[in-house]
């Protein structure tokens, strides 16, 4: 079980120039937040379930650049379709990182299904995603890394990440438009 | 001596599609649907536009913001059962004043055989207005043309999400038999 703030900061260590990174509300984006302010992050604040999408369309409008996904396990059980559409388009250059506290932390820490039966990375290769796998040790993180920024996408990798109550931390803005403004500069420049 | 002339048939999928050309759309996000089936036909044969199949059509909102985010334009083709799919989603392009241009084929209303498309078909129109939607109505096949070049002028022009309503007018009713 690692810790997903140190986790995602070091994901994010001497961040090569041409990395976007997307954010799921809640704890993905405070985790993104609290890694930088940077203008190449998209957080969102709501519509939970279209981070992964939303991460999608940006890969196929920057083939050139790489886009990772920071997203939590509620947000991505609200669209698992969207595993599906992103197999099918298989973007190369498209990584997601699943920090699965297997918890719905914003609301109090209610259980998601993957504190269950339910296997995020085996959802992700029925979906078609053959790069999807589940790491949980600390040792693993150097791999992971090396997988979100270099690996051929679609890469999925779910992170077992305690549930924990961490203070939050507030992206740039809650203004959508300057939100999107200042990210789509950076992301087009 | 002179034919009387034939009106000739409006091709309205190719009309779309070139207004989708001429606005510089080159992604286009769909659940399949019979209305829109030539179009998407065209698309696909296309070599400068990419489409994409939705499994739900609210993941074709968060993808076009995305895409325009990347700064890239795009146009999500659905169904009017699909706008109901897309309501909670449709809060991303609205508070984040990204363009979203959205077709859709109307069911449930003229000459609708299938008592099931009868609810959402009744209700899409209300449900894109509640959120934020500007709606474009074409009503007969000529007007579709226009309907969705004025849909994409104002999308792409004030940043705001535009639906087309094609009448199923437009369209024709769907018919099954049975036996």
């Amino acid at each position: 079980m690692l810790r997903r703030r140190p986790l995602v900061a070091a994901l994010l260590r001497d961040r090569p120039e041409a990395l976007l990174a997307v954010s799921s509300l809640g704890s993905a984006t405070w985790d993104l937040s609290a890694a930088g302010n940077d203008a190449r992050n998209f957080c969102f604040i709501g519509a939970m379930g279209q981070a992964a999408p939303f991460a999608l369309g940006l890969a196929m409008a920057q083939p050139d650049m790489r886009v990772a996904l920071f997203a939590g396990d509620g947000d991505l059980l609200m669209s698992l379709g969207a595993l599906a559409t992103i197999a099918v388009q298989a973007p190369r250059n498209l990584a997601i990182v699943a920090l699965d506290n297997e918890a719905y932390a914003e609301t109090g820490g209610q259980p998601t299904a993957t504190a269950g039966p339910t296997d995020l990375a085996a959802v992700a290769r029925g979906c078609g995603v053959a790069e999807a796998r589940t790491v949980t040790e600390e040792a693993d993180i150097p791999g992971l890394r090396d997988a979100m920024l270099n690996a051929p996408g679609p890469v999925f990798v779910v992170v077992k990440v305690a549930a924990e109550a961490l203070p939050l931390v507030f992206p740039h803005s809650f203004d959508g438009v300057t939100a999107m403004n200042r990210f789509r500069s950076a992301a087009t420049a | 001596m002179t034919t009387p002339a034939t009106p000739q048939p409006v091709d309205w999928h190719g009309d779309i599609f070139d207004v989708l050309r001429a606005h510089g759309v080159t992604l286009v996000a769909h659940v399949p649907d019979a209305g829109h089936t030539p179009l998407i036909e065209k698309c696909e044969a296309a070599n400068d536009i990419d489409t994409v199949t939705l499994t739900t059509e609210e993941e074709g909102v968060g993808l076009l913001c995305g895409a325009w985010a990347g700064g890239r334009k795009g146009a999500l083709l659905m169904q009017s059962s699909g706008v109901g799919n897309c309501v909670n989603a449709l809060a991303l392009p609205d508070i984040c004043r990204a363009p979203l241009l959205a077709i859709v084929s109307m069911r449930g209303e003229w000459g609708e055989f299938i008592p099931w498309q009868v609810p959402m078909g009744r209700a899409a129109p209300t449900v894109l207005e509640a959120m934020g939607a500007s709606l474009f109505r074409a009503d007969s096949r000529a007007e579709v043309g226009a309907a969705v070049e004025a849909a994409a002028s104002f999308a792409f022009s004030t940043r705001r999400t535009a639906a087309v309503l094609l009448s199923q007018k437009t369209i024709g009713a769907k018919r099954f038999r049975e036996g």
